[in-house]
């Protein structure tokens, strides 16, 4: 009965510790993949709220519409959702672009209050249609022959999410471009950057708002499409995006798309990881405590910058 | 518009008897009312009751000091739970719940307000909406204390005098004096000075050596106090509150939504928008079920774009105008 546990101990402690390493390591990888998505819902909004200086608060209704289209276009004619951003994104740009034109660009210059209460407003009408339409039930996107997973040593990775998180990276990319390198998306940041030069310039600033809402519900809903291979489809999750994409701007900073890109995988990797400690329950309040910590000590947001108050 | 909503409140000289004689016949008429009116109009004045109360609290910290809240349904809610555990408990009688509620709610409002009063425009408005959700999920996942997704039953009431209807209508009459007292002797006071002062340029008051984060704490902690209170008298009124209902976030956009209907610049104009708005959603949820919320969008999307100044206002200017 001599020490069995001191053969025994070193073996139990590297097991744990290899147990342990495994663990963090899923929550990393699960973060990631979730952060991707979460880079995607943001970006839209971070543009939108950057350059018009409006809290689109539409924003999650507009997600959960596009998850809709790309769930009937799979289930009615079989359309993977991983294709649906093709024609979700000129649906959506569409939407955006006539309700800025239509109605946003005459409050555009009004208080926050008066701003956040029309889309509230505008929120309320959209969500309800969809309720009204699609009924409060959670839809799936299910797979004919599922996605495999690989397993890493341990680690298990769902390729579906690789898939989805890839294509937020494309589409990211896609904005990036968009932005830098084309006469519209340089006409964007230069009324981001200062409104009364661009003027100047020659600008024609409510076009440039409209076009600017309208890119910024195209990737809300190819947000979307990518989402409903992910989670299940609800009217009633609108205001879970629209929250996280609230959390990402402040997190990374606004209007650009660095600042979204860090905010949404660090958001993705601090929600996993808050889940392994607290359980599933409290994702919610794990990303509003991350927020109020952040805005504790900077007021406008990790990278954030005066002067859009 | 904001600008204009507590600048007026100052005192606009009146002939004193006039306005004696005009508040003893609205008091006597409110006190009266009871005895003319069934349950289904009981119940609706009382919501008219609490309704003003939210409006005017709101006006504190969103009309006066200008900071655009949406933390109403937050507090309102924090009240009500706060309100049915201790009365499910049996330690307090009814009377001392709203007092107790309001309490509770006016310090958590003092320490949730530091770090929050901080952020300024959207940040502090989407903060404030946060709130709400916070306390929500909180009241869901702490079950042994609020019953979680179950809600909470209240013991039934024995009114002293008259119906249970009767006393919720003077319970929420009350606080709707108080809250109404309130504002007009924070409006004609220095706090309400400072309070203008905030809103129109915070920077230029703290020169002026107004302690600008104590002013706004206070009045975030009257937004938060008031509906506290109604929160409480609401729990005992309806007899079972459930974290969506007492933390939804419609009531916190209701408030502003009332003040903006009843039009920004007098001290009645939340009254009114709370009897306009009131109107409004009996009609509304009456015939359409189904589409409510959409409803309510649509109400709230015409006033911001075609009558920012209030629906009074915009009648009256159109009223001008022909003439």
């Amino acid at each position: 009965m001599a020490e069995p546990s001191d053969g025994l101990r070193p073996r139990f402690l590297l097991w744990l510790s290899v147990r342990f390493m495994t663990l963090l390591l899923q929550n990393l990888v699960n973060g990631l993949l979730l952060g991707g998505l979460y880079v995607c819902i943001a970006i839209g909004f971070s543009l939108i709220w950057g350059v018009l200086n409006i809290i689109n608060l539409l924003h999650g209704s507009i997600i959960v519409l596009g998850s809709y289209i790309a769930y009937y276009a799979f289930t009615m004619f079989g359309i993977s959702p991983f294709l649906a951003p093709l024609f979700v994104i000129p649906m959506m740009f569409a939407f955006g672009y006539g309700l800025q034109l239509a109605v946003l660009n005459r409050v555009v210059d009004k208080p926050v209050l008066i701003t956040l209460t029309l889309t509230f407003g505008l929120d309320l009408i959209l969500n309800n249609f969809m309720l009204a339409a699609f009924t409060a039930n959670f839809r799936r996107v299910v797979f004919k022959d599922p996605f495999e997973t690989l397993d890493l040593y341990g680690v298990i990775i769902p390729v579906d999410r690789v898939v989805a998180m890839a294509l937020a990276l494309v589409l990211t990319l896609a904005f990036y471009l968009l932005l830098n390198s084309s006469r519209i998306g340089r006409a964007i940041v230069a009324v981001r950057n200062d409104r009364d030069a661009a003027v100047l310039m020659g600008v024609n600033v409510k076009q440039i708002y409209a076009v600017t809402f309208g890119v910024g519900a195209a990737f809300a809903g190819a947000a979307g499409c990518l989402l409903s291979v992910v989670f299940p489809i609800s009217p009633m999750s609108s205001g879970l995006y629209l929250g996280k994409a609230f959390v990402i701007c402040v997190l990374g900073g606004l209007g650009s798309i660095g600042g979204a890109l860090i905010g949404g995988l660090a958001l993705g990797v601090i929600e996993s990881m808050g889940v392994m400690l607290a359980g599933p329950e409290h994702s919610v309040l794990t990303g509003f405590l991350v927020l109020l910590a952040v805005l504790a000590i900077k007021p406008t947001g990790l990278a954030g910058k005066r002067g859009y108050e | 518009m904001l600008a204009s909503l507590a600048a007026s409140f100052p005192a606009r000289p009146l002939p004193r008897i006039g306005v004696g004689v005009l508040i003893a016949v609205a008091l006597g008429l409110l006190i009266a009312l009871p005895l003319g009116l069934d349950n289904y109009y009981m119940r609706l004045a009382t919501t008219v009751l609490m309704y003003c109360v939210l409006a005017w609290s709101w006006n504190f910290i969103g009309g006066f000091v200008g900071y655009p809240s949406f933390g109403i349904a937050a507090f309102f809610g924090f009240g009500a739970y706060a309100g049915a555990i201790l009365l499910s408990a049996k330690i307090i009688p009814f009377w001392l719940s709203p007092i107790l509620a309001a309490a509770g709610c006016f310090a958590v409002a003092v320490v949730i307000g530091m770090p929050i009063l901080r952020l300024r425009g959207h940040y502090f408005a989407v903060a404030s909406l946060g709130l709400g959700e916070v306390f929500r999920e909180l009241a869901m996942s702490w079950t042994a204390l609020t019953g979680g997704g179950m809600g909470i039953n209240l013991p039934p009431m024995r009114p002293a005098f008259g119906t249970e209807a009767q006393t919720f209508y003077y319970a929420m009459l009350i606080l709707a004096l108080v809250t109404l007292g309130t504002t007009i002797v924070v409006a004609r006071s220095r706090l309400g000075v400072a309070f203008r002062c905030i809103r129109q340029n915070e920077e230029a008051a703290n020169m002026i050596g107004i302690d600008a984060t104590r002013s706004k704490i206070i009045a975030f902690a009257f937004s938060a106090a008031l509906p506290g209170a109604a929160g409480a008298i609401y729990a005992s009124w309806v007899g079972y509150i459930d974290p969506s209902d007492v933390f939804d976030i419609l009531n916190s956009v209701k408030a502003p939504v009332m003040v903006l209907l009843g039009g920004t610049g007098t001290i009645f104009g939340p009254a009114i928008g709370a009897l306009i708005y009131l109107v409004f959603e009996e009609f509304v949820t009456h015939h359409l079920l189904q589409f409510h919320a959409g409803m309510l969008g649509i109400i709230i999307v015409a006033l911001v774009l075609f009558m920012p100044h209030g629906l009074l206002e915009t009648l009256r200017r159109r009223k001008q105008g022909q003439a």
